[in-house]
């Protein structure tokens, strides 16, 4: 039976990691509908319709859906629900935070974070901050499900047809309220998609320092990633922060910067599919995950790093 | 008012997991066990809002088995005024464990209830969410500020984006980011104390609500290894093997 996909968008685009969940849940079954809930978000479902994966759209336009309220949105998805064995969405903060209420209201146990799908109820998800892999079997009836989409190719966006449907607004609780959002704004590639990552960590040693990451980033045209220290320290703001309860990445290539690598960090980029490090303290654990490692002062090899950069006819985009 | 915070015991963040030969799980015996990290950030940021005098009392939750209990004693020991423990003798879903808890809300009829935002063992990251949505109560998930209102909250949440900041009235479900707050060590006469502070005894399997697993365990695997690689001398090589062998720049 159909899948039913929950879209992240912005009202007026749809979020690339709605892409990588539409491939995932295409190999959950292949009749894919996806429902787009947002105010003024008309162009968004016509996006979504283009897909060639999506079979159908629902589409739901309504000022309580503007902002994601999950007290919000979950009724809507409920409301929904009916004719669909799975609901799936991408486990990043939106699809967290409102897909337990979903699974809870249909007591059904939700499966998060898949990266792998055997079959319409057998999944491989990553426990231990990566450390281990889990293949689990749903036995509930509907299931919600999860998706970590950098472990699924995005769905081409253009070249499809599917009908969009109006669907009514469902009530809403009113006992909760979007007051802001402070998006950190950034001419550079986003952090989750980025062909390049350079990421600092705590061996920066301020937020000044930040600068000699971006310089290299902005050369590479690479996305900047920080470990949780650096974060915490406030070098950098969150939305920066790779590992386990950060982003997760994979880049074709990840530089890691005075970066020790912690377990819970390694968790966040060790699928990238090259690494180098570059650390003073040669027995730092990133080197065992590192292609190419430098054992060197920070201070010193980034300055260098850049002027060789330099010195190159060309950089690939 | 009142909180209700619940607390984990998970394999300590700093050990290495190692996964069974069998493939039935990770190894845990003789394993260093701790409180789950942001489950600490949520006792801590309880017991501050106690000391701000704007909240009564504060009653520390877990689920487990007998060692369990070693959580919430760390919680009393920072602050909380009295702990239950529900005792379950093997793993129960986060659905299963938000079902307990709602029978725990129930009885205790807290103001808010405050959890880590993920265990750090299943990293599910369901439990505060699937709460809120069986009381019927607002949720502020990935809390990085929390200010207490008479009868709502505003909540800074961390988001994949940068911030957002929401209101939730109360009765609601807070769940903790790491950068809440800095919890605090405890005290060897506060450890002391805590030892007399009373842990209520309750038991899963007679609370009336359906805890069974939904999602079979088929296999637990180790991740593919990554093969060494190899350290340069300087820049300049590693630029080299970067343009010219990785063929990535």
């Amino acid at each position: 039976m159909s899948v039913l996909l929950i879209a992240e968008h912005n009202n007026k685009n749809l979020k690339p990691f709605t892409l990588n969940a539409i491939t995932a849940a295409s190999k959950i079954d292949a009749d894919v509908h996806v429902l787009v809930a947002g105010s003024g978000s008309e162009n968004v479902a016509k996006e979504v319709a283009g897909i060639p994966l999506v079979k159908k759209v629902l589409h739901c336009d309504s000022p309580s859906y503007q902002n994601y309220l999950p007290e919000n949105l979950a009724p809507l998805v409920i409301k929904n629900a009916d004719k669909y064995d799975h609901i799936v969405a991408s486990a990043n903060t939106f699809g967290k935070n409102f897909m337990p209420r979903v699974a809870a209201a249909l007591d059904t146990s939700q499966v998060s974070d898949v990266i792998k799908v055997n079959s319409p109820d057998t999944f491989v998800r990553p426990i231990y901050a990566g450390n281990a892999f889990a293949t689990v079997k749903s036995n509930d009836k509907k299931r919600c499900v999860t998706i970590r989409p950098t472990s699924f190719e995005p769905a081409p966006k253009t070249g499809g047809s599917a009908q969009v449907e109006k669907v009514e607004a469902a009530d809403v609780p009113n006992f909760s309220k979007f007051v802001k959002r402070e998006e950190t704004k950034s001419e550079r590639p986003e952090l989750g998609t980025a062909r390049i990552v350079v990421s600092g960590g705590r061996g920066l040693e301020s937020g000044e320092n930040f600068k000699l990451i971006t310089d290299i980033a902005d050369k590479l045209n690479a996305a900047v990633g920080a470990s949780r220290a650096a974060v915490d320290a406030g070098y950098i703001s969150n939305d920066h922060q790779v590992g386990q309860t950060g982003k997760v990445v994979v880049p074709d290539l990840y530089i890691a910067v005075g970066i020790s690598g912690a377990i819970q960090h390694l968790a966040g980029m060790k699928e990238s599919k090259i690494i180098v490090a570059i650390n003073k303290d040669g027995e730092a654990p990133i080197f065992s995950i590192a292609d190419y490692g430098l054992e060197a002062d920070l201070f010193k090899a980034l300055p260098e790093f850049l002027s060789e950069l330099n010195k190159l006819n060309t950089i690939q985009k | 008012m009142k909180i209700l915070v619940a607390v984990k015991r998970v394999i300590d963040y700093n050990v290495q997991i190692r996964v069974k030969e069998d493939g039935t799980g990770v190894h845990t015996d003789n394993v260093k066990m701790s409180t789950n990290p942001p489950d600490d950030n949520a006792v801590e940021e309880s017991v501050k809002l106690k000391e701000s005098g704007k909240v009564k009392e504060v009653v520390a939750v877990t689920i487990g088995e007998e060692k369990a209990q070693e959580t919430v004693r760390k919680a009393l020991a920072v602050g909380a005024d009295r702990g239950i423990h529900v005792k379950a003798e093997s793993y129960i879903e986060p659905l299963g464990i938000a079902k307990i808890l709602k029978k725990v809300v129930e009885k205790e009829k807290p103001d808010m209830v405050f959890l880590g935002k993920q265990a750090i063992d299943d990293d599910c990251n369901q439990t505060g969410q699937m709460l809120a949505a069986m009381l019927n109560w607002p949720q502020a998930t990935f809390s990085s500020k929390v200010v207490l209102k008479d009868k709502s909250m505003e909540i800074v949440r961390e988001i994949d984006e940068g911030l957002e900041t929401i209101e939730v009235n109360l009765p609601s479900v807070v769940t903790c980011d790491l950068r809440l707050n800095e919890p605090r060590y405890a005290s060897l006469p506060n450890i002391m104390k805590a030892k007399k502070k009373p842990i209520e005894q309750m038991v899963a399997k007679d609370l009336g609500v359906d805890i069974s697993n939904r999602v079979q365990q088929l296999k637990v695997e180790e991740p593919p290894k990554r093969k060494a690689g190899i350290k340069v001398a300087n820049v300049a090589e590693l630029v080299s093997k970067l343009k010219n062998e990785a063929k990535v720049i």
